[in-house]
């Protein structure tokens, strides 16, 4: 039976493999930071689970300051030269979408057949977390594949994929980071505390007075944090969870995945997701550093309310 | 209010709030963010750390994104964005506000499949879409003003907003969709992360449809600023 932590034991072995290519970099700014960094990463995905929690956690912490004290940094890549890339271009064309299209194909099917597949009566799939099997397995094929279209050695292409996880870097920690906050604050019990904030101006037993009030309170609170992944948790333990799921007899998946995208219109709105809003504004040389934002908001509002309906009606 | 419910926890929710106004590295935000509303919540520092590593062992699969970096990787050296820009390329002769369109949807399918990291400010808007959108706002309506540039070049930035946010969330492997059914399971409710992403469609629909009319209405705003300049 493949079960996930098949997966984790490859994902744990890859960024063992990148600490280990990191710290042989000699012109890496930061290798000791970066090397520890994809290595504590690397080990919490293979053995995590077998480490005292405690332990585990001071890892995280660690990984944390790792990233927050700018250790963690991208090494020094070769990039292939602008005519290479146009001759391997005009030599594959549209066959270089396949392997990538096989990642959410294999995952998709997994998904939806993998609890039926058995080989002797014994399942295939672990039915805990099988869509991350499915994934896992689907990036593992499409590596596969790229490899058979592209001819270059396994090692060599995993190796030299250290570029893009530099580029990443510690931002793939982040979801992980915030679905562990948002476990603390469940714990500590930040849920009870907004609800309490938030329930003497909604009247709970009207379904639209709690849609607002969860939709445009994700919206809202994307626009002061910048992030939606951030605001989600809060608002989530605060508002939709006893409101809405419990209170109103919602579906949870419908009010989960609307909610987050009233968030994601939030972070249209707001000058704090300076990645997407200004950044670009600077990029594109223009006087007026909120114009993307001024070009985003008549799209941002209508979708708002349109995500109001949404969730009103189908939820 | 009847029972006395502690306010003390949401401390930990204005660090987070300050800790990112203040351009702190966001990592470090959350956890220390996350030691102090258990501390404050009467935690040891012990139970924090072992609370903190459970939970962080529990989701690490929001991680797994990683494995699609080697794929990435290795078609990107054997021409996969030149590829993808080529596409691009191809849809010159367009209006301005076709051209944008048809960007949107391309960005809205490359996301929900997990190719998210094809587009992107710095990697499409600047050097592709904000100048053939200027092109062909230009060829049809020479004599295009400041103000109108400047318009065009927003509104392609926020194109791929657009088709970015409302395109990743239908991606199973996505770490939102991932996020939330981590944060549904933490409190007892077990769903696949199909079930989420599947619901992310209707608001993308919209998202299309309310941005592409848009679009679409620039087209028409810079012909009739055209005949205006011709009375004129």
């Amino acid at each position: 039976m493949i079960g996930i932590q098949s997966i984790y034991t490859l994902a744990g072995i890859y960024l063992l493999w990148i600490a280990w290519c990191s710290l042989r970099d000699a012109r890496h700014p930061r290798r000791l930071g970066t090397a520890t960094f994809w290595a504590l990463l690397g080990i919490a995905m293979l053995i995590g689970q077998w480490l005292p929690d405690a332990v585990m956690g001071g890892g995280v912490l660690a990984l944390a300051l790792l990233a927050g004290s700018g250790q963690v940094r991208a090494g020094s890549h070769v990039a292939e030269s602008v005519d290479t890339l146009q001759q391997q271009r005009q030599r594959h064309g549209n066959r270089l979408f396949l392997p990538a299209l096989i990642i959410p194909l294999v995952t998709v099917l997994v998904a939806l057949g993998g609890n039926q597949l058995r080989i002797a009566d014994v399942a295939l799939f672990d039915s805990v977390l099988t869509t991350q099997i499915g994934f896992g397995l689907a990036c593992g094929l499409a590596f596969l594949a790229a490899v058979g279209l592209t001819r270059r050695h396994p090692v060599d292409a995993l190796t030299r994929s250290r570029n893009l996880l530099d580029a990443v870097s510690w931002a793939t920690l982040l979801p992980v980071l915030l679905a562990t906050l948002g476990s603390v604050f469940a714990a500590a019990g930040v849920g009870d505390a907004v609800a309490a904030l938030v329930r003497p101006w909604v009247d709970a037993d009207s379904r639209l007075a709690v849609v607002l009030a969860y939709t445009l309170g994700m919206a809202g609170f994307t626009i002061i944090m910048g992030n939606a992944f951030a605001a989600f948790p809060v608002m989530s333990l605060g508002i939709a969870l006893p409101m809405l799921v419990q209170g109103q007899a919602a579906n949870p998946a419908i009010v989960v995945a609307i909610g987050m995208l009233s968030g994601y219109c939030g972070t249209l709105l707001t000058p704090m997701a300076a990645n997407f809003n200004l950044v670009p504004a600077a990029l594109l040389e223009l006087r007026d550093p909120y114009a993307v934002i001024r070009a985003q908001w008549p799209t941002a509002l209508p979708l708002l309310a349109a995500n109001i309906a949404l969730m009103y009606w189908l939820a | 209010m009847s029972e006395a419910v502690s306010l003390w926890p949401l401390l930990g929710v204005l660090m987070v709030v300050l800790g990112f106004a203040l351009r702190l590295n966001p990592a470090l935000v959350v956890v220390v963010s996350g030691v102090a509303t258990g501390l404050i919540a009467g935690m040891s520092p012990t139970q924090v750390l072992a609370l903190l590593g459970s939970a962080f062992v529990k989701n690490r699969y929001l991680a797994l994104l990683i494995l699609t970096l080697p794929v990435v990787s290795l078609l990107e050296q054997h021409g996969l964005r030149e590829q993808a820009r080529h596409l691009i390329l191809r849809l010159r002769g367009a209006t301005a506000g076709r051209l944008m369109l048809a960007y949107l949807a391309v960005r809205q399918l490359l996301s929900a499949i997990g190719l998210h990291s094809l587009g992107g400010h710095p990697q499409t808007v600047r050097p592709l879409l904000a100048p053939m959108t200027e092109a062909a706002a230009e060829a049809q309506h020479p004599g295009l003003s400041d103000s109108d540039r400047e318009r065009l070049r927003a509104l392609a930035a926020s194109t791929d907003n657009v088709g970015l946010f409302f395109g990743e969330d239908i991606f199973i492997a996505f770490g939102g969709v991932l996020l939330m059914q981590s944060f549904l399971a933490d409190n007892g409710i077990h769903i696949e992360p199909l079930q989420i992403a599947v619901w992310g469609i209707p608001t993308a629909i919209c998202a299309f449809a309310i941005h592409g009319t848009r679009l679409l209405a620039e087209d028409r705003r810079l012909q009739s600023r055209q005949r205006l300049g011709d009375d004129a």
